[in-house]
């Protein structure tokens, strides 16, 4: 089906902006495949069924708005205590000087554009091929225009356990930039290893991460968005879980004018788990804040478990979006899939819309979901307070009780004490205005 | 200590009066106690107190060492020394029990310009003032009274007012669903707490509370009002002949 006119006007006028790079014919090949994929599907508008609650308009103009750059440079860093081997990007392109060597036992770690260069690589079976399987049946033109014109990321096959994690570091200094990045993560059977990633990366940031995880493998994912009020940010995982194997990804956003996250995940292999998890601190006072969570899981294997918990504490006309899907194909039995989507609404004018889904076609599993919006528990607040804790002291500390299921999805006790200790700060920090 | 003149308080959402205009004393050193049948105000009273929302006072007074309790926020209330040991104490999932209480504790320092206790020192602390209450680490560390028993969720109370140490406690219903054991260990939680800086208010519905909290006056409250006051003999005197006798006297 061919997309109407003004959607082709548009995705056309996006694409004469930006160039494909050179590489080798399989990576050329497999660019102008997502391009076509591009063009066949257009880019998204707000009538299209999974953007009715967020409007792409800023993520598919042509150019980046401008963003003001947040200086967070007297904070103590996330992760910053982590013995972690760091990847920094600059506005989208690679620093060398910035980066720690890329090496480490049990990891291979190449730059994107090295491996799309190479005429015989595993990468091949990897790059854009989970993006296309997860365009179906859901389009996600932004991740094939990723795919078409990724200009730098990172390639990482894991062999055995990672010995500490690789951190994505990702630095915005100039205010009108656009990055488009792309990543590969092949986790071989039995082998472990965890990606973080931080900052806002650029004014506006494409991210697509494609992820294979294969039989007994585990692969862990942290990521604390950039608090650049006026950032926005389209993202995409795409991955595929094996046998027995794990999949965990935790996410913090503290605000950004626009954020979509998105992933898609193929459990392929039986008895594996996919948990993916979202705690979002949206606050418009300074700039406004809209964040969306698209989640999509297909069982497709037996004895899976899939967990999606989404929590969100929304203020000053703060937009909260959560659409999550769990779709259990035929003979997937005794699927085990939880979904949780919950806001808190700390004021009147903040709003949270929740899509939940369930697709199932086989007949021995347990699913559930759960959405709720609600505001603070009032004989909470009232019992800390009336031991002394000020109001927004004790409101701080039942937001961030709130987010703790979600939270509790990192596996790693020094990750998750990492984001709490970061998430105080930062509304510690708010409080002192 | 306590100084409450003529307090009158209604629903805030309805039109029905809760106090009638209570007078009280609460002297430093002394341990009151309230008794009165179901729906007499004490519950109320104890609320206003502590400055819940939901209540409007319409007259009277009420002071904490000479301030003014009514013109002050709840946290105010707590920093100025007034504690409140709730009869249905609140479940907060995900606060931890040890993170609220240093919070609270170095939030009511702070308001009262006293320096913050460092984490050892409160970790210390706490770790004598609960083994005295039975307890253990696992309850500290759980968030705020969420899978606690009744009898644990009234000694974390306790647990609270002995990290807090107020100047005015006032205890609500705390014998509600309490064993005689618990009674007992809550009790002696309290009476440890006996001081001469220190003022009680003890609100319960039956006496057997005060067998081990002994008090030094008794008032009967009914109807919004304080109708009776006497020794400890007087709760002796509810526990023998129910409200009944009272009430019919004073009326």
């Amino acid at each position: 089906m061919a997309a109407p006119a003004a959607k082709m006007d548009l995705t056309e006028a996006r694409i004469a902006t930006l160039s494909m790079p050179e590489g080798a014919a399989w990576a050329t090949d497999a660019r102008n495949a997502a391009l076509a994929r591009v063009r066949e599907m257009g880019l998204p508008t707000r009538r299209d069924e999974y953007w009715r609650y967020t409007d792409p308009a800023t993520l598919t103009q042509a150019s980046a708005p401008r963003a003001a750059i947040f200086d967070d440079r007297d904070e103590p860093p996330v992760f910053g205590d982590i013995d972690k081997l760091n990847i920094v990007f600059v506005d989208g392109v690679f620093s060398p000087e910035k980066s720690d060597p890329l090496e480490m036992a049990g990891l291979e770690i190449e730059r994107l554009s090295d491996v799309l260069s190479t005429d015989i690589h595993w990468a091949k079976d990897l790059y854009g091929v989970r993006e296309t399987a997860g365009q179906d049946p859901v389009a996600r033109p932004l991740a094939a225009l990723n795919t078409a014109f990724a200009t730098d990321g990172v390639v990482i096959r894991a062999t055995g356990k990672a010995e500490r994690p690789v951190c994505f570091i990702y630095l915005h200094r100039d205010e009108t930039s656009d990055a488009t990045l792309h990543h590969l993560v092949k986790v071989e059977t039995g082998a472990e290893v965890t990606i973080l990633e931080i900052g806002p990366a650029a004014a506006r940031f494409n991210k697509c991460m494609e992820i294979d995880v294969a039989d007994g493998a585990a692969f862990h994912h942290v990521r604390a968005q950039g608090r650049d009020h006026e950032r926005r940010a389209a993202t995409h995982m795409f991955a595929r879980v094996g046998a027995d194997a794990l999949y965990k990804s935790f996410t913090l956003t503290a605000n950004g004018v626009m954020t979509r996250n998105e992933h898609v995940i193929e459990i392929v292999g039986d008895n594996a788990s996919a948990h993916v998890a979202g705690a979002a601190l949206g606050d418009g006072a300074s700039a406004p804040f809209h964040h969306d969570d698209t989640v999509f899981i297909t069982h497709d294997a037996l004895n899976g478990e899939s967990r999606q918990v989404y929590k969100k504490v929304l203020r000053n006309g703060a937009e909260g979006v959560f659409q999550g899907k769990i779709l259990v194909k035929e003979g997937a039995q005794k699927t085990d899939g939880y979904q949780i989507s919950q806001s808190l609404l700390l004021d009147e004018d903040s709003s949270f819309q929740a899509k939940p889904e369930l697709e199932i076609y086989a007949d021995d599993v347990a699913c559930s979901h759960g959405s709720t919006t609600g505001a603070i528990d009032e004989e909470a607040l009232f019992y800390l307070r009336s031991r002394g804790v000020p109001t927004e002291i004790a409101t701080d500390l039942l937001v961030i009780a709130f987010l703790a299921e979600a939270i509790d999805e990192i596996e790693s006790e020094a990750l998750r004490e990492d984001i709490i200790a970061r998430l105080m700060h930062w509304l510690e920090r708010r409080r002192q205005g | 200590m306590l100084e409450i003149k003529g307090l009158a308080v209604k629903l805030e959402e309805e039109d029905k009066q809760i106090l009638k205009g209570v007078d009280l004393s609460v002297e430093a050193g002394k341990v009151h106690a309230i008794m009165g049948p179901n729906g007499s105000g004490k519950s109320t009273l104890s609320y206003v107190l502590s400055g819940r929302d939901g209540y409007e006072v319409t007259g009277g007074s009420a002071s904490l060492e000479g301030e003014d309790l009514l013109e002050m926020d709840p946290e105010e209330r707590a920093a100025a020394g007034l504690f409140l040991a709730f009869q249905y104490p609140v479940e907060i999932p995900g606060v931890g029990n040890m993170t609220f209480l240093r919070t609270a504790l170095n939030a009511q320092r702070k308001a009262r310009g006293e320096e913050e206790m460092s984490a050892g020192d409160f970790l210390k602390l706490i770790r004598a003032k609960a083994k005295d209450l039975k307890i253990d680490a696992d309850m500290l560390k759980r968030p705020v009274n969420v899978g606690f028993s009744g009898g644990e969720k009234k000694r974390n109370e306790i647990l609270q007012m002995a990290m807090l140490e107020p100047k005015m406690c006032i205890l609500d219903e705390t014998d509600s669903g309490l064993d005689v054991d618990a009674m007992k260990l809550v009790s002696e939680g309290v009476n440890a707490l006996r001081s001469e800086g220190r003022g009680f208010l003890v609100i319960t519905h039956y006496q057997r509370l005060l067998d081990h909290i002994k008090p030094d006056v008794v008032h009967i409250m009914a109807d919004g009002r304080i109708v009776k006051t006497g020794g400890p003999e007087l709760a002796l005197e509810v526990e023998k002949n129910g409200y009944a006798d009272i009430l019919a006297e004073v009326a």
